[in-house]
């Protein structure tokens, strides 16, 4: 396994629980004992959690699997034909199996980099950085109104910052969950004093001496800032890859069984493969489909002929919203609310195309959302 | 097979439901977890074990 986060424990926990006896090594380049990242711009950011409660197993359930768990390891190169794993440490490992979990680290602008006071959020270091700047107080711009950068903007505003989210779309996650449901996002938003100055790209930072002072819009408006989070989007952590002959495309591309090469398989954010539901090659950086992935590639590695195809999806939690999403929502889908009242903030909505059912959404009402899941068609129309 | 949850951990997936029906539901109001007994029978151990393994959010916890 290269990656010992959420993508390489699970997979490495399921083939145990498939009665796998055989060594399982575990590469992971963090220092941290494995642990867990929603909970890093919800709970850890806003402090009603002590990191430790973050942890994705405890020591004992951890020594319970009989893993080789190599902390602070970096691979540095994959040979596939010989399933050659290279790594800094010299320490190279060859298996009869190499799962690829290495995830996806933050895109950052390019005058980011040693600027203070400017932060993404990715890891458990970078909640604790930014939750110390954020203590201190001030104003804070979030740079990016997707998913994480609008929960981003909404925990920091209920710690009492000053918020303003920024970025080129009309509304927060209108690309994830289209115009409607975003609408409504923005009210909620706007209501609880975030302030947003959406529809117009970042242009770049001000600072002065070595210090963040305000964010650059294309339209040359300066929203000043003592703190700014980037959060504009994540790329697979595929470099290490380079040279190995694996087809490297947005992710490592796989088939339909999440395999990359004989005996290479990809798991979690970084992997790409080919979803027969949908009939094309899909990647998705949610929490559920790290399990569900992990628990079909142990399956594939054992040798299980089935495809992988999940219904993707996905939770955000933003004010008292919670928010669960199911199957695809494409922005030009009909919406229609199939139960409770927007008004009331608590109803579910369902996504149509052509007529089918492609998603559903819940607000506020996860256990109504998730009973409607079975009505989701996934894939073209015959 | 002894099973306990974490209500405060819980992010409403629902996905132990789907799992392991005899074991788990949701609340109506807000979709956390609610055990429906915290010592299932062995033929639904299978299932118990799955439904912790497929929680997104690690709130269910076994103890054999
Ligand atoms: C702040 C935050 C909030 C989130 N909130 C939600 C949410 O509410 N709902 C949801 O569904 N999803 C959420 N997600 C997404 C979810 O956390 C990810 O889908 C999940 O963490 C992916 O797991 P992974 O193991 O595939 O990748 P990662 O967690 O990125 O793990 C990859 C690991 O591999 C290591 N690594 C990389 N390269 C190497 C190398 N060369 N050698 C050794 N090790 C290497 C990395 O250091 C890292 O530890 C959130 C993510 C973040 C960051
Ligand atoms: S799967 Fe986990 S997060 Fe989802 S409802 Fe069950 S306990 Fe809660």
């Amino acid at each position: 396994m290269v990656g010992a986060s959420a993508a390489g424990l699970s997979t490495a926990e399921a083939l145990r629980r498939k009665g796998f006896p055989g060594r399982i090594t575990v590469l992971g380049d963090e220092l941290h004992p494995p642990y867990d990242r929603p909970p890093l711009s919800k709970q850890v950011l806003s402090g009603t959690w002590e990191p430790e409660r973050a942890a994705l197993r405890t020591e004992e359930h951890l020594s319970g699997l009989d893993l080789d768990l190599r902390l602070g390891e970096h691979a540095t190169g994959l040979d596939p034909a010989s399933r050659t794993v290279r790594t800094r440490s010299g320490r190279d490992v060859r298996a009869d199996a190499v799962v690829i979990a290495t995830g996806v680290r933050p895109r950052r602008l390019p005058e980011q980099d040693g600027l203070a006071g400017v932060h993404v959020l990715r890891t458990l270091d970078d909640a604790l950085a930014l939750r110390k700047d954020l203590l201190s107080g001030g104003r804070l711009v979030v740079v990016g109104e997707g998913v994480l950068g609008s929960e981003i903007a909404a925990t920091a505003r209920t710690l009492g910052l000053d918020v303003t989210l920024a970025g080129p779309l009309a509304a927060p996650m209108a690309l994830q969950v289209g115009p409607l449901i975003s609408g409504l996002l923005k009210e909620l938003h706007e209501e609880r004093g975030v302030r947003l100055r959406l529809g117009s790209g970042v242009a770049g930072l001000e600072h002065a001496a070595g210090r963040v002072t305000g964010v650059r819009l294309a339209t040359g408006e300066v929203l000043p800032a003592e703190v700014v989070v980037v959060a504009i989007g994540a790329i697979p952590t595929t470099d290490w890859l380079a040279g190995s002959g694996l087809e490297l495309d947005n992710g490592v591309v796989c088939d339909a069984r999440c395999r990359a090469a004989e005996g290479v398989w990809a798991v979690g954010d970084v992997a790409r493969w080919q979803h027969e539901g949908l009939g094309r090659r899909v990647r998705l950086e949610n929490r559920t489909n790290v399990t569900e992935q992990a628990i079909a590639v142990a399956g594939a590695i054992l040798g299980d002929p089935a495809a992988y195809t999940p219904i993707p999806y996905f939770w955000t939690d933003q004010f008292d919203a919670k928010l669960q999403m199911y199957g695809v929502l494409p922005a030009a889908a009909e919406v229609q609310v199939v139960e409770g009242d927007p008004a009331a903030r608590r109803f579910v909505a369902v996504y149509r195309e052509a007529g089918r059912v492609t998603g559903v959404l819940g607000w506020n009402m996860p256990k109504q959302a998730r009973l409607r899941r079975a009505e989701i068609t996934l894939g073209e129309p015959a | 097979m002894k099973v306990a949850v974490e209500q405060d951990k819980c992010v409403a997936a629902g996905n132990c439901v789907s799992a392991a029906m005899d074991v788990f539901d949701q609340r109506d109001e807000d979709g956390i977890v609610v055990l429906l007994t915290d010592n299932p029978p062995d033929e639904l151990a299978e299932e118990v074990r799955t439904a912790a393994a497929v929680c997104p959010a690690l709130a269910i916890h076994i103890k054999d």
